[in-house]
């Protein structure tokens, strides 16, 4: 039977793109909207979730003592205390990465269906077996990336294989988006990301120190209502997901003095 | 091109960073999405220009064989200058005849 559950694969490629940080803050956004969100750590090798999530200290299962069938589900799934909505199946140790399966992926993202609206798939960089494992699990993607040449070609690559693995829809999030550099012309435009990857873009998330204070914290800054850009960016994104229409915020657009107007001038495309 | 290009081209100063990784990014993901290794493209675009020069005077030296790409899409584009006789025909072979070797 077709679940309604929507399996979200959140990829890059490239490493240290944003890839954790924007599932724990769209777990924590979706979760205060009042659906059902489970996040699971498929970052075996390196898995950061759970401190991004402020959670490390409460984990006593994982998926692998789920998968040996040691425990069962819901002892290893760790619920958020603030967003009880939130669940967090932490990933388990390393070594599980000499036998984990595509099998072993689709067992335990079978469990969380039905019991969650989302189940947002925290994948690992590169596209080797942590990968493949996540993508066979996974019903739809998030492509995260920065504007960045490296980070882009990796992601033209992750969303070719997303193509042959059946994976829809597959969006784009663009990450550490710098609106001084855009302006300038020394950093790719979102234009030119989303043309280069063709791709429907489903946010931008500004570049921002909060994300560091918030990390450090164990806190995402979706938790705690900030108003901070990346904030902003990351509630957005999680309300287009549940379908309300929230416009994009143009980088270009922010500010409105002399200076950013002149900009703007130099930035028009001539042809 | 944008007007900060322009200005920038007329002062003999280097174009925008972001243009110059806009460019790279389409050749080098042109070559990605194929799958073709530089060794095999050579060979292809060496063998187009002997098959397209049997049947018409080309350009060895200007002619160019690659790969483009839009919107996931790659394309072979061949850019074959074909030379013009005096009186400003283009000058057409007669297909020789493939020996057998
Ligand atoms: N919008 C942002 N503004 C500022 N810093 C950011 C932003 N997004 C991510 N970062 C920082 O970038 C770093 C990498 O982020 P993160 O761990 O989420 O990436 P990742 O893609 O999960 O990495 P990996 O591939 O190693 O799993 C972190 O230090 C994070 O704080
Ligand atoms: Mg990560």
């Amino acid at each position: 039977m077709e679940t309604k559950t929507r399996i979200i694969l959140i990829c890059s490629g490239k490493g240290g793109v944003g890839k954790t940080t924007l599932t724990a803050n769209l777990g924590i956004s979706l979760a205060r909207q009042g659906v059902r969100t489970a996040v699971l750590d498929a970052d075996f090798g390196l898995r950061n979730l759970d401190l991004l999530l402020g959670l490390e200290n409460r984990i006593v299962y994982t998926a692998q003592e789920v998968l040996e069938e040691s425990c069962r589900l819901d002892q290893a799934l760790v619920k958020h205390k603030q967003e009880p909505n939130l669940s967090l199946l932490p990933a388990g140790n390393p070594r599980m990465l000499d036998w984990l399966k595509p099998d072993d992926m689709q067992r335990i993202v079978s469990m969380l269906t039905d019991k969650f609206d989302y189940v947002l798939i925290d994948c690992p960089a590169g596209v080797e077996d942590g990968f493949k494992n996540a993508v066979s699990a996974s019903k739809e993607a998030i492509v995260v990336t920065n504007p960045e040449v490296s980070a882009v070609r990796d992601a033209d690559r992750v969303i070719g294989l997303l193509n042959t693995h059946g994976i829809k829809p597959i969006q784009l999030v663009l990450n550490r988006v710098r609106p001084r550099m855009m302006a300038s012309q020394e950093m790719l435009s979102i234009e030119d990301v989303t043309d280069i990857l063709a791709l429907p873009l489903l946010g931008i998330v500004l570049e921002d120190e909060q994300v560091i204070v918030s990390t450090n914290r164990g806190e995402p800054l979706t938790l705690t209502g900030s108003k901070s850009p990346a904030a902003r960016c990351y509630s957005n994104i999680a309300k287009r997901m549940q379908g309300e229409e929230i416009p994009l915020i143009d980088p270009s657009k922010e500010g409105s003095g002399i200076r950013d107007k002149f900009r703007r001038l130099m930035q028009t495309k001539i042809f | 091109m944008t007007l900060r290009d322009i200005i920038n081209k007329l002062l003999g100063r280097q174009e925008s960073s972001a243009s110059t990784a806009r460019e790279r990014l389409q050749l080098v993901l042109a070559h990605d999405r194929s799958d073709l290794s530089p060794e095999l493209l050579d060979q292809m675009r060496k063998e187009i220009l002997e098959v397209v020069a049997k049947y018409v005077e080309i350009d060895l030296e200007e002619g160019a064989v690659s790969l483009e790409t839009e919107d996931r899409m790659t394309a072979l584009v061949a850019n074959l200058p074909i030379k013009r006789s005096l009186s400003g025909a283009i000058q057409v072979k007669e297909p020789v005849k493939e020996s057998s070797d």
